[in-house]
């Protein structure tokens, strides 16, 4: 016995390795087949168990993959055949289980993650419970990591989580692709989904122990992996990507937030950058312009040298305005036209949001930022300490103190 | 699944009887039917009288309270409701997406209760 706790070591490893890489994987497998979201994770969590003492005496498999997929199937359709009522769909699982006995190739284990994706980002759940349900089967991340980034308790995201994997079943969620005629409304969400975990990755910087940026651009390289040439995936991939890119210069050794154009660019990564604005050219040649491409369009002149190219931004937003008739969009078309010079006229607009955006940080930044750049300075002091007292984290207050005490270089 | 598509609208809004929107409104509700007739799925449908046709009638303490009116004042009523059988949620939502009423008021996609999932 001399032997067993390094081999307990290897076995315990060699199933960490698979779940970290191929839970998401795993799951889609299972609930395609077993056709319920809890079975699936509670047939995947015993097939873990399973394994610690089976390879434990008989060693590694061949397949841990294909041995977990077929353990946990067998698993899960023993559960149905339990429930009494099911007989029916039990006999149909028999094939799925006759199928699957002699899988050993994990590559044959066809990849599902696409459906699952759209069953998480369903918008017939709430906006908060699609964010969890995805990170937390897609990306596995725990619920405490995911409870960590939104600042919840663990035992309310874990509520969050059951519950809305109850809803997929109560409600009827297919585990499907959706058909062509609702292809582009949930497409959208899902892509909202995703932008939403990234921007939620961009806010609390370093705090997390997962990095959501990363997470939301693994979830758009593996959608664009597994439904190739769809221009507004590509779009919103670049477009986190040439985020992404300025990802270490963004922050000054004071701790404050740099703005793009001050930014060293030594410090961008100009590999990813070139990977992006590929990716993006490809896309835009589809001619199926939509938001996503064009905020990554917006961007990509943002990093222009040796300064932005600002009369094409404000082009841009305007073809963002006619996707996006939001207030942020109009907000953001009025820095540009300040930046182009235009400050009167800017300030005319950005005041005009002000019903619509006062509970928005940087309308408070930018009405600041303008009305500084006119010399009307007193002012400018009153609305900065608003938009310090509204900032969502230390970097962007640093700034805009620098910015009001006039010493940002 | 059968799914129960309620639909809910505020009387004041919507086409008045008699104007052009109205007929346009009936030829929705009609094409409506007849692709749910068509595609098989339509199990029943009804549309109710106004809410001021509406008895309530509840017991307490062993008496049965019988009251005029709806049994909540809200500014959208239940207006009629149709049952589909579909296969799933998305499928449900689409024959939603042709009910008229959906432009001015709102359409609510709900599950039947399935008392024997055995089938």
């Amino acid at each position: 016995m001399k032997h067993a706790a390094p081999k307990a070591i290897a076995v315990s490893k060699a199933i960490d390795k698979v779940i970290r890489e191929d839970r998401g994987r795993l799951l889609s497998a299972l609930i395609a087949r077993l056709g319920s979201f809890q079975l699936a994770e509670d047939a995947l969590q015993e097939a873990i168990v399973s394994a610690i003492s089976h390879w434990g005496r008989a060693g590694l498999p061949n397949s841990p993959k294909g041995w977990l997929l077929r353990v946990a199937l067998n698993k899960g359709i023993d559960h149905i055949r339990k429930g009494q009522r099911e007989e029916q769909k039990a006999q149909d699982f028999d094939s799925i289980r006759y199928d699957h006995a002699g899988e050993q190739d994990d590559e044959a284990i066809p990849d599902e993650r696409l459906r699952l994706i759209f069953a998480c980002c369903h918008p017939a759940l709430e906006e908060k419970s699609r964010i969890a349900l995805t990170l937390r089967t897609v990306c596995n991340l725990t619920t405490r990591e995911i409870a960590a980034a939104f600042l919840d308790t663990e035992s309310t995201m874990g509520q969050r989580l059951s519950r809305a994997k109850a809803k997929i079943q109560t409600k009827g969620i297919a585990f499907k692709i959706p058909e062509a005629d609702q292809w582009n409304d949930r497409l959208d969400t899902v892509l909202s989904t995703i932008y939403l975990i990234f921007t939620t990755g961009y806010v609390l910087e370093d705090n997390s122990s997962r990095d959501l940026c990363k997470e939301a651009i693994f979830l758009l390289e593996l959608m664009c992996k597994l439904k190739p040439e769809e221009s507004e995936i590509e779009g919103a991939l670049a477009l986190m990507q040439l985020t992404e890119v300025r990802k270490r210069a963004r922050i000054d050794g004071d701790g404050a937030l740099v703005p793009v154009e001050e930014q060293n660019r030594d410090l961008w990564n100009h590999d990813l950058r070139k990977q992006a604005q590929d990716l993006l050219t490809t896309a835009m040649k589809r001619r199926q312009i939509g938001p996503y491409q064009i905020k990554a369009a917006i961007a990509d002149c943002h990093m222009e040298e040796p300064i932005p190219d600002w009369p094409q931004m404000a082009l841009l937003y305007q073809e963002l305005w006619r996707f996006e008739p939001t207030p942020v969009v109009a907000l953001n078309k009025a820095v540009v036209l300040a930046e182009l010079g235009e400050c009167p006229a800017a300030l005319l607009a950005v005041e005009a949001l002000e019903d619509e955006l006062s509970s928005y940080q940087p309308w408070y930044a930018a009405r600041a930022d303008i009305l500084m750049k006119i010399g009307r300075k007193h002012e400018a002091i009153i609305v900065y300490k608003q938009a310090i007292e509204l900032a969502p984290n230390e970097a962007s207050r640093v700034f805009l103190e620098k910015q009001m005490s006039g010493t940002a270089q | 699944m059968k799914y129960m598509l309620l639909i809910y609208s505020d009387p004041a809004e919507g086409p008045e009887y008699g104007t052009p929107e109205f007929e346009k409104m009936m030829a929705g509700y009609f094409s409506a039917n007849e692709k749910m007739k068509a595609d098989g799925v339509l199990c029943d449908g009804e549309g109710l009288q106004g809410i001021e046709t509406a008895t309530s009638l509840r017991i307490r303490d062993g008496k049965v309270e019988t009251m005029d009116g709806p049994f909540a004042e809200t500014r959208e009523h239940l207006g009629g409701y149709y049952v589909v059988d579909v296969p799933d949620l998305d499928a449900a939502l689409k024959y939603a997406e042709l009910i008229p009423t959906a432009h001015d008021g709102t359409i609510e996609v709900r599950p039947l209760m399935d008392y024997n999932p055995a089938g």
